[in-house]
């Protein structure tokens, strides 16, 4: 019997991802939330610009490339052509947090039915570890090399606290994939995001904490223990915003 | 009978599933090197694999098969 294989909904092209990098672990939890509800055929994805860019390769759904940060505006168009489609985006924290900050807050306020899976490792990591908008105070990048100074580059966006002050979005739940434990409840979030959408409940926002390895200068063991030392620390995870459970009670 | 199999040419020796092994059956095998120019994993002892599937939950790569 087997116990764990890939899910369908992943090809067999090898992810370009350098050894150690989380974005692996998240692309096969949305393969298996898509397998699990059985949405494959009408599932189309949005691919960010950023180490994801190549989503459209992995993924087993129809795919679109975005510009960048724009893939909640582009995901809002296919589903208000296509309502019966299930539409997803993946980005990263450069993607949605800096340059598509716009498109994502109007997205969550006008409570578009779409799925977003944001994916924050606190770092840009395809274009070789420059600060980014949720880069920890005093984080040591390419373009702060004595750590972030607040004074000068001002704090990190924390996005799940920020639209969560909003009346429109559904669901807001931030996990991590640092270890097998969080990685579970991670699915869970995931498939409820697929679930909200398919059930018509509208934006879900999930912000899954990853590791970037390569440009962090740690080893893939080194950056999991990063996480919990200090990302989870300052992006504490759980659920931020869950408007039908709020009111079922 | 557990029994875990690996496409070890698509392994990038990243050693995540060693460390999630709570049996601590897995290691990178130095000796080796696959397609990709990477030191894969292996098991060393596969008779004592419980097919919990740790190394498979948190391989970036989905390499791994875990049968029971």
């Amino acid at each position: 019997m087997i116990v764990f294989d890939k899910p369908k909904s992943l090809t067999d092209a090898p992810l370009h991802y350098c050894p150690g990098c989380t974005h692996g672990i998240i692309h096969r939890l949305v393969a298996e939330a898509i397998d699990e509800l059985g949405i494959e055929g009408r599932t189309v994805g949005v691919a960010p610009v950023g180490c994801a860019v190549m989503a459209y390769d992995y993924f087993a759904c129809d795919m679109v490339e975005a510009a960048h940060g724009r893939a909640p505006a582009v995901a809002t168009g296919i589903k208000r052509a296509e309502p019966s489609s299930v539409v997803f985006t993946y980005q990263g924290d450069g993607d949605l947090a800096s340059i598509g900050t716009a498109e994502t807050v109007h997205a969550a306020t006008r409570n578009e039915n779409i799925t977003v899976i944001f994916v924050n490792n606190a770092i840009y990591g395809m274009t070789g570890g420059q600060m980014a908008p949720t880069s920890l105070p005093g984080q040591v990048t390419q373009t702060s090399p004595y750590g972030r100074d607040t004074k000068l580059c001002g704090y990190p966006v924390k996005i799940c606290e920020m639209l969560s002050q909003l009346e429109g979005p559904e669901y807001l739940e931030r996990v991590a994939v640092n270890n097998v434990k969080n990685i579970k409840r991670a699915k869970a979030a995931i498939k409820k995001a697929f679930e909200n959408q398919i059930n018509g409940k509208g934006f879900s926002l999930i912000e899954v904490i990853s590791s970037c390895p390569t440009n962090w200068g740690m080893t893939p063991k080194d950056a999991l223990k990063w996480i919990d030392d200090n990302m989870i620390p300052y992006y504490p995870l759980g659920v931020y915003k869950d408007r039908s459970a709020k009111e079922a009670e | 009978m557990a029994k875990l199999t690996f496409k070890t040419d698509l392994c990038k020796g990243c050693g995540l599933c060693v460390e999630a092994c709570p049996k601590h059956l897995l290691a990178i095998a130095k000796d080796k090197i696959n397609q990709k120019g990477h030191s894969p994993v292996e098991i060393t002892d596969q008779s004592a694999c419980i097919a919990c599937a740790f190394c498979a939950t948190m391989c970036p790569d989905c390499i791994i098969t875990v049968e029971r």
